[in-house]
């Protein structure tokens, strides 16, 4: 069944202030939307449930990258487009300017926004890894005010997160302190281009001669929704890397991650190639090879 | 149930257009139906495989998920805007020439896609050609007679046409 344009409102307020005033008058009745590549998908397949919906595209309040000498603040409504196209996120944060390059295509990009992304919450989000590695924070808006919090404690189930019923993601923060550490993403998926990610690990990492100073750990699909591998973590903080660490550090992962059979994949490739792709980490810190 | 939809405005190839439809219609549709351009062709529906590819203010976009409300007051290129004077953009030559153009499905989103790609990158590496048409599925020629027709619009004498063709924001 098609989507029936007649079965659905749509609204432009004019500014960010109109939309909070909406959602706070019918809180839970309107459904954000911004570049619409989720939303117009389900709505295009006739299983778009929410009959009435709020435009964010084009509202500048929540389209802009803010640069100051301890912080990096993004716009929940920025594209990955404009992530890609900011020189100073692409040097801070080159994790999170190469996971914008990937995700969907070119006229994805284009349209496909951060905050789309998080709360559209997918386990698969292709943003997300990199966020939790570097300890973004995200700020949250409605007509009582804006909250921050970490981003690690946004998700809290399934495609489930804090927002309150009056409340948008404003923004992510990200702070300036990771240009010394050695940082890693990687995304497997069925193909290079367009590809939904099978598994995908975000790492970063302090090393003081050659012992693990620091560590951060993130992986999608292999979860309820994107999250820092905490434990996998421990395994790895203080140790020297040598094989020792690499053991402990699979035998950490395999039993951190609790990924599921889908139509991308089974969770048995999910465990085993998040095991690799932690240990290729891993391998890059012994050998000072450059960042992938 | 019978409503007067509020008008919604904007350019196509440069020309102003008002159309009175439902918010929540597709850029795509309104394109085909209400303005009867049917150039721009639906393949997947959702975002995909890159048939319904038009340029909204000079950025690429997928028409196929854009409500037409959110084009309020944009700027939009469609494939049927490239040629001028009847005489076909440099990319079609190259296509027919070339072979790009098979069933023809897919040809008006990769000319758009390839149309955006030589207005960001005047002359682009066959990796850049790659990345700028990966969102654009071809089911007939194996893609690589496309890229080639890319490559081989680039060397036309023609080319700045090509250019001029891609500044038009």
């Amino acid at each position: 069944m098609r989507g029936d344009p007649e079965a659905h409102h749509l609204v432009a307020p004019s500014s960010l202030d109109g939309v909070l005033s909406l959602l706070a008058r019918e809180p839970g009745e309107w459904t954000p939307i911004a570049g619409g590549t989720e939303l117009m998908v389900a709505y295009a397949a006739g299983r778009l449930n929410s009959k009435k919906l709020v435009n964010l595209w084009g509202l500048r309040d929540l389209r802009f990258v803010a640069s100051c000498s301890e912080s990096i603040s993004i716009g929940a409504g920025s594209t990955f487009r404009d992530l890609r196209a900011d020189s100073t996120l692409s040097k801070e944060f080159p994790l999170l300017a190469k996971a914008a390059s990937w995700i969907g295509s070119i006229a994805n990009q284009s349209r496909a926004t951060l905050g789309g992304n998080l709360v559209n919450g997918s386990p698969a989000a292709d943003s997300s890894p990199a966020l939790l590695v570097y300890d973004a924070e995200v700020e949250l808006i409605s007509l009582r005010g804006k909250r921050r919090l970490p981003y690690s404690e946004f998700h809290t189930g399934y495609k489930r997160n804090v927002l309150a019923a009056d409340e948008l993601l404003y923004s992510v923060h990200l702070p300036k302190r990771f240009s010394q550490h050695r940082q890693y993403l990687r995304k497997v998926g069925t193909r290079r281009a367009m590809a939904i990610s099978k598994t995908a690990l975000s790492a970063c990492a302090l090393l003081e001669q050659g012992v693990v100073r620091e560590i951060r750990l993130a992986a999608a699909s292999v979860a309820p929704f994107p999250t820092r591998l905490c434990r996998t973590e421990e395994a790895i903080c203080s140790q020297a890397i040598g094989p020792e660490t690499m053991r402990a550090a699979r035998a950490a992962v395999l039993a951190e991650v609790a990924p599921i059979d889908d139509i991308r994949s089974t969770a048995e490739y999910r465990r085993a190639v998040t095991a690799n792709l932690l240990q290729e980490f891993l391998t890059t810190l012994l050998s000072g090879s450059e960042n992938r | 149930m019978s409503t007067a939809w509020p008008s919604i405005e904007f350019r196509v190839n440069g020309d102003q257009k008002s159309v009175s439809v439902p918010p929540m219609k597709r850029l795509l549709d309104v394109l085909r139906e209400d303005l009867r351009l049917t150039g721009t062709k639906e393949g997947c529906g959702e975002g995909e495989c890159g048939s319904c590819s038009v340029r909204i203010d000079g950025e690429l976009v997928n028409s196929c998920m854009v409500p037409v409300l959110q084009a309020q007051g944009s700027c939009i290129e469609t494939v049927e805007g490239l040629s001028a004077n009847g005489e076909m953009h440099p990319l079609q030559k190259a296509f027919l020439a070339c072979g790009g153009a098979q069933c023809g499905i897919c040809t008006p989103g990769m000319l758009m896609a390839a149309t955006h790609l030589l207005a960001k990158i005047p002359s682009p590496n066959i990796a850049e050609i790659r990345e700028g048409l990966a969102g654009n599925l071809c089911r007939c020629t194996g893609f690589i007679r496309i890229f080639d027709s890319v490559v081989a619009s680039i060397a036309d004498s023609s080319s700045t046409s090509v250019r001029q063709a891609g500044n038009a924001r």
